[in-house]
């Protein structure tokens, strides 16, 4: 299965390496490398390449490339889905996956590394586990551990590792019982010029913070689960009780996870919560162009829209840009050329405006398509699907816990085209 | 770093050695106020490389001195590390520092051990040799300290292939390891030793792995499985014993050890796929409980085993098909003709001659058990499974991969990048799979271009005729696009979209030769290549186009594009006989200064113009040849001696100079615009294998389907009396149970229907059937393989039975599938069944079932039942929607219906058939498909009165019994969804022989249609015998008009022209909305949208029921619950009772536009009806229905 790893950064350094079977050298990187330099986006590597020996799985996050290196057979998704399994644990040990960090803890990556594969096939993936058998660096801990002498490996076999219930640590304990859900809904849709939508869904996501003790058996209901079209679930859910009464009933794991995800079912009108009026434009003659922006609040069920801003990436001709904003502030970066007009909070009275003129390079021609503009939004206390939470019951312990459900919708992949 | 390599010639460790120096250099200057970094204990290790601390230790300062850590160095440290870093990579100086690692490990300290541990492992991190070390690391493998012990195991692993004698010395502590009281020691120990690759211990290793083997801990039973590959791939010849391992552990019953020990089959014996026999049915078992990797291995391995041990399910496809229709009607004769049993036992038989496809039961299980993992979060689970009913469930089932499928598209792009590929493989296959899903792959401006392409590629894939002009106009988005390549992509999308379907080749080609003034070359020259290709499919229709493209040869640079011109005139030259010469004339001109590939072009135009025109291009041509002659590339310079000799005659000319405008002007065939992804799905999908197109390593090709079924007793296991040992742990066996239940009507909704589609034939009461039936039920199923859980089983659905006394409503849903079950099984059960239903009603889960069944029969034979009279009406009800109109079909169903809406408030009726899970691929019976929508309904929470019943239907004249010379033929609206697509309205014809003589090969032919309607032809029906009565299906997809449908009935000897004209109402489908979903809905249809009319009420129709009647009656609407509204939020007061609005809903079948009906009572009869649908035109004339409907 997987039988090396390489971590690279965005320059092209290795600064990492691992063998789960015998060493592999590091030079089979330079056909990623050659690969990597062609493509001028470092999205548009392959995440698949071939070189005459081997096969060479990559992934990208967090300007990382995790490069594996495969010799046989293998689905390429398992290889994918691991990676970004290794990389999500990082981030959850260390807060976040950089190269410096990565550096500064090299022998809790390297433990981490050795407990997760064997022989190059996963062994241990669940963070509750991997917590049991390498605790995270923190800085008490360390002052801990040099005065006493004790190790962050645990020496006892994790309880999940032998149970069904793998992702939860045996014998939690808590003061505060709490348990709370967070209902993210994301709207993906893409508008066309004249603000009809092309293509809007709703994709949702269930985020869960346990701190229950003991074996708490959750079950958790919705108001209207006919709503939901299509989901996927964290291991503990119950899969059957799902199909049979539309509840999640799980065991959950302890901390933070992500309990479902899912997607309302297309037949429900996706309300957009915010109009786009846009005007941009080049002009034949003349070096410049015009640019009018104005956003306004359209189905916000009366809330709030915060968090609102506004991307544009615009054509390479654009040298600067001169704008005016009624609210908020914008950048425009000249090597990127992206525009980026950050908004907060819209005044239902008095919908933000940004306009001005546009300089474009002299000589060069007119720029035929105009950027489309990605729109970032949130609404508190909103699941813009109408998906409500009904009631969270608990069995399998004595204690009543703190529950708490929160709603909140945000812009996904959200893109007016102009 | 690869540019440097290649400009200094250097090999590669010569340019680590520079970089790393580098990077060091880096690390000191970061280095010197460590104090800064929050992480203090962190940071310390890090200047493990530094040499700072070793100084303190060589001086013999305090070891616990480094928890302050490597503060900041004098200048003297400073000096010192510099030369020791600049030495880190050369090999003098290495010596030093490994010296002062040796003396800490050396040390009694643990955490000076821990600490040059940390160093040596992050050497090692970093690819830096640190092998000399080995001697002093062996030595600390026996360490109390826990960490150290991890690292030294690190070390070993990496470096006991090199030193191979060193590395012995720690064998005796592993193996002293391996009977350590703790299982964590045991499981350690048997992984470093099996991981240090060091030939001599092999028989050391195979006697420890088959110790482990048997290890009372499943952890380590699992680390065991883990060493097979590994032994394996140090020495093959041990092969024979490790499969022995791995036969024994492959019967183990853990969850644990199940997804490793069969990794460990598919890399040491992939080929035994005998082991599996006997583990096949706990395997598939388990499968939800293994951890997620494991599933994905099992799922791989499981896919290639069914392969090889289960028939095709698709192997009669086509018959499939046909049977599953006749079925269909066959099975509605038979309610129809009951009492002719005889009729029914003929029809019977020759199903079952026909029909000799029935799915193992082990397949079944198979896709049974890995469906729920389509909802994993592991994206490759869900591909292995989406995988695994792509190669093996039968044709209507693999529709619910798409789902999950699209699902993972909003993933990271790497899984979009994999998952893309496999679709745009499925969709050469199944298409109709992905259709519903079509926006999902629209392009966003900000997907990398590698996902454009591929979303590209499925939109192509997709493209049909009805869906084209939405597709075209994403295109035409797309070509605006900044992303050169993506536009060159998209242009070869149009072209492959233009010669697939014929309806858009001339909407395209205007298009592309409107991007030929695109200001980006390369746009013009990729329209230029497509424009080509596609006109050679029709050339004489376009001259002007090729005229045009003449032009543009001043101006086009890209020498693709250029060559295609040339070649495209020489082609045609016929068609632009002043222009051609021209071109050659202009391009003899520049010759000298063309590419290779329009050089050859050139003399091709040459060549094909002389032989048209020689008077006018006699000197150009040889102008040119002499030009070619003394070309630099030696291939221009072959093709101009080649063709000179061909055209120009000479005295020694051969025969074949005759020949030369043949061979020139040869018609050429149009070039096939083919998917890339075309035959890929001969790799099993979700491979490396299928993702770069060539067999990988090590690839297990997914064997064909066996012609005859090996024997399936192979997979029949002896009970064991012991209870599997997953089941000891308490609250895993809560889970466990959860687990294994089935509940029956969840079961039966996602799989009762599909058996019965693939068994379709299976109304036979043949012995084979009761398989698949006590499959469906969950229980009483003979093989063992239920062995296992069949208690928790009974008992779940004890629990469920309770619930479904307490909830009745929910039952009576379900009873369609349970009826159609019954249709399964044999006579005589249900007949014993009788008896014990009489003495004791509904007592346990299966007696509950064996009374649907025997009320099923009871219906069957239209007895008096002593059923209750809910029931009773339920049933009639859905009789009256399935079955075809009998002989006076208004009058009959008419007075039903008014019979059960008196009931409608007491009890539960049958729900209106919903849109939401039509299943969109399937050839279901429509029967079962309004079954299973009821089914699916059943788990809502509506109340009753919710959704209109569906309404009398009204049958209109086809073809009168004169003009059709004794056929008579009448057609209704069933309403019911049409199952092979969703966007057709299903009409339902009913044919009466009247003549004296049999009417043979009643079919349809000619089918005449405006523009983007679609017809589904009825099936030919072979044979009316004089005096019977038949019924067909047909589908229409009218587009949302009332334009009619024309075609012509043949029978064997006549033809008749007739057509079908839709009333208005026909066109919707209901939907179910609530009250406020509903006034949401319509305040968004305002103004030019909205349709207000005022009205008086019939007298007769002044009550609810009546209203309703009506209205549903005139259209296919549903009504919306007023009041009774509890899903949304702030409860709307409900209108005063005297003067009820009553609501409406529905969608149009083919574009899904929203039809909302308002019907607001007044005073004294007066009322207002208000219509809000998108489409003005229908809204229009539905308030003329609707209106019609309620004075008259």
């Amino acid at each position: 299965m997987i039988h090396s790893l390489f971590l690279i950064n965005h320059t092209g350094d290795i600064f990492l390496e691992k063998h789960w079977k015998s060493v592999i050298s590091r030079g089979v990187c330079d056909y990623f490398l050659e690969v990597k330099e062609k493509a001028v986006e470092p999205e548009n590597v392959p995440p698949v390449l071939q070189t005459p020996h081997h096969y060479l799985i990559s992934i990208y996050r967090d300007k990382l490339f995790f490069l594996s290196v495969i010799q046989t057979e293998v689905p390429p998704l398992f290889v994918i889905e691991f990676l970004h399994r290794v990389a999500d644990t990082f981030q959850d040990y260390f807060g976040e996956c950089s190269e410096s960090i990565i550096k500064d803890n090299v022998v809790t990556v390297y433990e981490l590394l050795e407990e997760m594969l064997d022989n190059g096939f996963p062994l241990a993936t669940e963070s509750n586990i991997l917590k049991e058998m390498i605790k995270p660096p923190t800085i008490l801990r360390s002052v801990v551990n040099t005065l006493t002498g004790s190790s962050n490996v645990g020496d006892k076999l994790p309880t999940g590792q032998l149970s069904n219930i793998p992702w939860r640590r045996a014998a939690v304990k808590y003061t505060n019982n709490e348990a709370y859900f967070d209902v993210i809904e994301e709207i993906d849709a893409i508008l066309d010029k004249s603000g009809m939508t092309v293509f809007a869904e709703i994709q949702g996501v269930i985020e869960a913070c346990t701190r229950l003790s003991g074996m708490p058996d959750l079950t958790l209901s919705f108001m209207n689960p006919r709503l939901l079209d299509d989901v996927s679930f964290h291991p503990c859910v119950r899969f059957k009780r799902w199909e049979s009464e539309r509840v999640l009933s799980f065991i959950p794991p302890d901390g933070n996870f992500t309990l479902m995800t899912y997607h309302v079912s297309s037949q429900n009108l996706v309300a957009i919560p915010v109009y786009v009026k846009q005007n941009i434009s080049f002009f034949e003659t003349g070096s410049c162009g015009r640019l009018d922006i104005t956003i306004g609040p359209k189905q916000t069920m009366g809330k709030m829209v915060e968090g609102l801003m506004v991307t544009v990436h615009m054509p390479k001709a654009v040298l600067s840009v001169n704008l005016t904003a009624s609210q908020g502030n914008y950048t425009y970066d000249l090597a990127t050329k992206v525009l980026v007009w950050d908004i907060g909070k819209l005044n239902p009275q008095k919908p933000p405006n940004l306009r001005g003129t546009l300089s474009v390079q002299s000589g060069a021609p007119r720029p035929e398509e105009n950027p489309a503009l990605d729109i970032k939004l949130k609404i508190q206390q909103l699941a813009i699907s109408g998906l409500k939470v009904n009631r969270l019951d608990m069995y399998g312990e004595k204690y009543k816990p703190f529950k708490g459900v929160k709603y909140m919708t945000k812009a996904g992949k959200f893109q007016v085209r102009t | 770093m690869t540019t440097m390599q290649k400009l200094l010639q250097l090999p590669v460790n010569a340019v680590n050695i520079v970089k790393t120096v580098q990077s060091q250099v880096q690390g000191q200057e970061e280095d010197k106020s460590p104090v800064l970094t929050p992480d203090g204990g962190q940071q310390t290790w890090y200047n493990a490389l530094q040499p700072d601390e070793l100084r303190h230790l060589r001086s013999g300062g305090s070891g616990g001195g480094f928890g302050g850590g490597g503060g900041g160095g004098g200048g003297g440290d400073q000096e010192e590390r510099a030369v020791l870093e600049e030495g880190g990579g050369s090999f003098q100086n290495q010596p030093l520092r490994h010296d002062d690692l040796k003396e800490m490990l050396d040390s009694n300290k643990d955490s000076l051990k821990l600490e040059a541990m940390k160093r040596i492992v992050a050497m090692v991190a970093r690819g830096k040799n640190a092998s000399d070390l080995f001697p002093a690391v062996v030595k600390n493998v026996a360490c109390k300290n826990i960490e150290v012990k991890k690292l030294v195991y690190v070390y070993l692993v990496r470096y006991a292939e090199e030193q191979q004698d060193l590395a012995l010395l720690s064998i005796s502590t592993f193996q002293r390891g391996l009977k350590d009281p703790n299982q964590l020691i045991r499981a350690s120990a048997l992984r470093v030793l099996s991981s240090i690759r060091v030939t001599i211990i092999v028989p050391i290793m195979m006697l420890a792995i088959k110790e482990a083997a048997s290890d009372m801990s499943p952890y380590v039973r699992k680390t065991a499985a883990h060493a097979i590959p590994k032994l394996y791939s140090l020495d093959p010849e041990q092969k024979d014993q490790l499969i022995e391992v791995i036969e024994k552990l492959l019967a183990d019953k853990t969850t644990l050890v199940a997804g490793s020990v069969v990794m460990a089959f598919e890399e040491v014996c992939p080929e035994r796929i005998d082991l599996i026999h006997k583990n096949y049915r706990k395997l598939c078992n388990l499968l939800i409980d293994v951890e997620e990797w494991g599933q994905v291995v099992i799922i791989n391995m499981l896919t290639r085993y069914a392969r090889t041990q289960f028939l095709n399910p698709n192997i009669n496809e086509s018959l499939l098909e046909e049977g599953g229709e006749k079925t269909f009607y066959g099975s509605e004769e038979d309610e129809d003709e009951d009492d002719e049993d005889k009729d029914k036992k003929a029809e019977v038989a020759t199903m079952a001659k026909r029909k000799p496809y029935v799915m193992d039961p082990d397949h079944r299980l198979l896709l049974r058990n890995t469906k729920p993992l389509l909802q994993s979060r592991n994206a490759a689970v869900v591909m292995a499974v989406a995988q695994l009913y792509f190669h093996l469930a039968p044709k209507a089932e693999v529709g619910v991969i798409a789902k999950a499928l699209v699902r993972l598209l909003r993933s990271h792009s790497e899984v979009q990048y994999v998952v893309l590929q496999n679709v745009a493989t499925m969709t050469i296959k199944r298409r109709g799979m992905f259709e519903p899903y079509l926006k999902s792959f629209y392009i966003r401006s900000t997907d990398p271009t590698q996902i454009k392409v591929l979303k590209l590629e499925v939109l192509t894939n997709l493209a049909n005729e009805t869906n084209i002009s939405t597709i075209l106009r994403e295109f035409q988005t797309y070509i605006k696009s900044m992303d050169k390549d993506f536009v060159a992509a998209t242009i070869q999308a149009i072209g492959r979209c233009a010669t697939n379907i014929g309806e858009v080749r001339d909407t395209c080609l205007n298009g592309l030769v409107q991007l030929l003034s695109n200001r980006d070359e390369l746009v013009v020259a990729e329209s230029v290549v497509v424009i080509k290709k596609l006109l050679q499919m029709q050339p004489e229709k376009h001259s002007d186009i090729i005229k045009h493209m003449a032009k543009l040869i001043d101006n086009i640079q890209v020498p693709m594009a250029r060559a295609s011109i040339l070649w495209l005139i020489g082609e045609y030259c016929e068609h632009v006989p002043k222009i051609s010469p021209d071109v050659l004339r202009k391009m003899a001109k520049s010759f000298t200064n063309e590419e290779d590939i329009v050089k050859l072009q050139i003399i091709n135009l040459a060549a094909k113009l002389y032989l048209t025109n020689s008077k006018q291009t006699k000197l150009l041509t040889q102008y040119v040849l002499n030009l070619a002659k003394y070309d630099q590339n030696y291939d221009i310079r072959d093709r101009a001696r080649f063709i000179r000799q061909l055209i120009v005659p000479t005295e020694k000319s051969g025969a074949l100079s005759k020949y030369a405008k043949k061979l020139f002007l040869a018609l050429k065939p149009a070039p096939v615009l083919e998917s890339p992804f075309k035959d890929r799905d001969h790799f099993q999908l979700g491979s490396l294998s299928h993702l770069l197109n060539a067999k990988a390593g090590g690839y297990q090709e997914l064997p064909d389907w066996p012609e005859a079924a090996p024997d399936p007793s192979v997979r029949n296991v002896e009970v064991k009396e012991s209870v599997p040992e997953w089941t000891k742990c308490s609250s895993r066996e809560k889970r466990k149970e959860k687990k294994v239940e089935k509940p029956f009507y969840s079961d039966s909704e996602g799989e009762s229907g599909p058996t019965e589609s693939a068994d379709s034939e299976s109304d036979s009461a043949n012995g084979s059937e009761s398989v698949s039936g006590s499959e469906v039920s969950g229980s009483g199923s003979e093989s063992e393989e239920s062995e296992e859980g069949s208690e928790s089983e009974e008992e779940e659905e004890e629990e469920d039975e309770e619930k479904d006394k307490k909830k009745k409503k929910k039952e009576l849903k379900k009873k369609p599938v349970q009826e159609s079950e019954s249709e399964q099984s044999s006579e005589e059960e249900e007949e014993e069944r009788k008896h014990e239903r009489k003495s004791k009603p509904r007592k346990s889960d299966s007696e509950t079932e064996s009374g649907d069944e025997e009320e099923s029969e009871s219906e069957s034979s239209q007895s008096e039942s002593d059923e209750s009279e809910s029931e009773a009406e339920v049933k009639k009800k859905k009789k009256a929607a399935q079955s075809k109109p009998p002989a006076k079909p208004v009058k009959t169903d008419g007075k039903k219906e008014k019979k059960e809406m008196s009931l409608l408030d007491l009890d539960d009726f049958e729900p209106a058939p919903s849109p939401q899970v039509t299943p969109v691929n399937s050839f279901l019976s429509s029967s079962l498909v309004t079954d299973l929508e009821g089914l699916s309904l059943s788990d809502s929470v509506l109340s009753p009165a919710t959704i209109a019943p569906s309404s009398a239907l009204k049958s209109y004249e086809l073809l009168h019994r004169i003009t059709g010379e004794g056929l008579s033929v009448e057609y209704c609206f069933s309403r019911q969804p049409f199952s092979p697509d969703a966007n057709m309205v299903a009409v339902q014809i009913q044919f009466t022989n009247n003549a004296t003589s049999d009417t043979k090969n009643l079919h349809m032919e000619d089918v005449k249609l405006q523009s983007g309607m679609r017809v589904k032809e009825f099936p030919e029906i072979e044979l009316l015998p004089a005096g019977e009565t038949t019924t067909a299906v047909m589908g229409i997809d009218f587009c949302d008009s009332t334009q009619a449908a024309n075609f012509q009935l043949c029978t064997h000897t006549r033809k008749f022209f007739v057509s079908i004209q839709p009333p208005v109402g026909e066109l919707m489908r209901p939907i179910f909305l609530t009250e406020n979903e509903f006034k949401k809905e319509q305040g968004q249809l305002m103004g030019m949208n909205e349709i207000t009319e005022r009205l008086t009420l019939d007298v007769k129709c002044r009550n609810e029921h009546t209203i309703v009647q009506r209205v549903t009656t005139a259209a296919n609407l549903s009504r919306v619950p007023c009041g009774s509204d509890k899903e949304c939020s702030p409860p709307v007061p409900p209108p005063p009772p005297d003067h009820p609005v009553h609501r409406f809903a529905g969608r149009t079948v083919t574009s899904s536009s929203l039809v909302l009906v308002t019907v607001a009572t007044k005073e004294e009869g007066a009322a207002q009806l208000t219509v809000n649908c998108e489409k003005m035109v229908i809204g229009t004339m539905l308030v003329k229905d609707i209106l019609q409907a309620l004075t008259q």
